[in-house]
């Protein structure tokens, strides 16, 4: 209690990730879904800075991981977003259970 | 309890209240916002994990980029003062239990496993930018130079892809 170890931190990146998932779960507009998103890729973020600064402080490599999955996911993001648009654009919705051509 | 785990515990309860709030808000433009506020609470993690490029990064590529170009397509694509409809029932129940479940098993994993506290105690952890800068842009054994380049690569083609998909088509067969 008196001090943080990396078990802490880990929990806190689980919660974020779990709320992450319920998001992902009960949302049905994109959005909102590609928000989740991003909240569990934070969490993963968060994971791979403390596994660097607890267990191995005298390398970089969680940190570059971390530069790298950020890029990754600012180009997810605006992939997602341009393609939401376009379905808009097309079905006047963007919900995901109006976008169900492709489903059988 | 000293003042670092004060702040620790602090800004733990403020980034997991604002993703709470991020994920249950029935108004989008305020689960946007919320957002915002528990991804510049994993930057004041990051701050108080002694990564302050990466806390840096976090701020101007999340807060500044991404964070904002949702908002923009909130407005270009809904009505943001409506509420969005509620989940089915079953749904969020089913959600609460599997998440719920999945928390408890992870948790118990964690609290099981007993880190090491680490394994070369002599070097105390230190993220400068000047080395960050070096080993990402050299091309010896540890260096990281060819994911930098693939990364490059990768952002181009996000950039010529978002242009592609969200370019009109010309109505040529009239």
């Amino acid at each position: 209690m008196n001090e943080i170890t990396i078990t802490h931190i880990l929990f806190v990146s689980t919660a974020l990730f779990f709320i992450g998932m319920y998001g992902l779960f009960t949302r049905r507009n994109m959005i909102t879904m590609l928000m989740a998103v991003e909240l569990i890729l934070n969490s993963v973020n968060i994971n791979f800075v403390a596994f660097n600064k607890y267990q191995y402080p005298g390398k970089l490599d969680g940190v570059f991981f971390t530069i790298f999955l950020i890029t990754i996911a600012a180009a997810e993001a605006a992939v997602a977003i341009a393609i939401i648009i376009n379905l808009y654009r097309s079905h006047n919705s963007i919900d995901v259970e109006d976008a169900s051509e492709l489903k059988y | 309890m000293n003042a670092s785990v004060i702040i620790f515990y602090l800004i733990s309860a403020f980034i997991l209240s604002t993703g709470i709030m991020a994920v249950t808000n029935r108004k989008i433009f305020r689960s946007a916002i919320a957002l915002l506020f528990s991804l510049t609470g994993i930057a004041g993690l990051y701050f108080w994990m002694d990564v302050n490029f990466i806390a840096a990064v976090q701020i101007i590529v999340y807060v500044g980029g991404i964070v904002v170009l949702i908002i923009f397509s909130i407005f270009l694509t809904q009505r943001s003062g409506e509420e969005m409809p509620k989940p089915l029932m079953k749904r969020t129940v089913f959600s609460v239990f599997a998440v719920l479940a999945g928390l408890g098993l992870t948790c118990n994993l964690i609290n099981q496993y007993g880190f090491n506290s680490s394994s070369d105690q002599s070097s105390a952890f230190k993220a400068d930018v000047a080395d960050i800068g070096t080993q990402m842009l050299s091309t010896t054994e540890h260096g990281f130079v060819l994911p930098f380049e693939l990364v490059s690569i990768l952002l181009l083609a996000a950039l010529i892809g978002c242009i592609v998909i969200a370019m009109k088509v010309k109505q040529e067969e009239k």
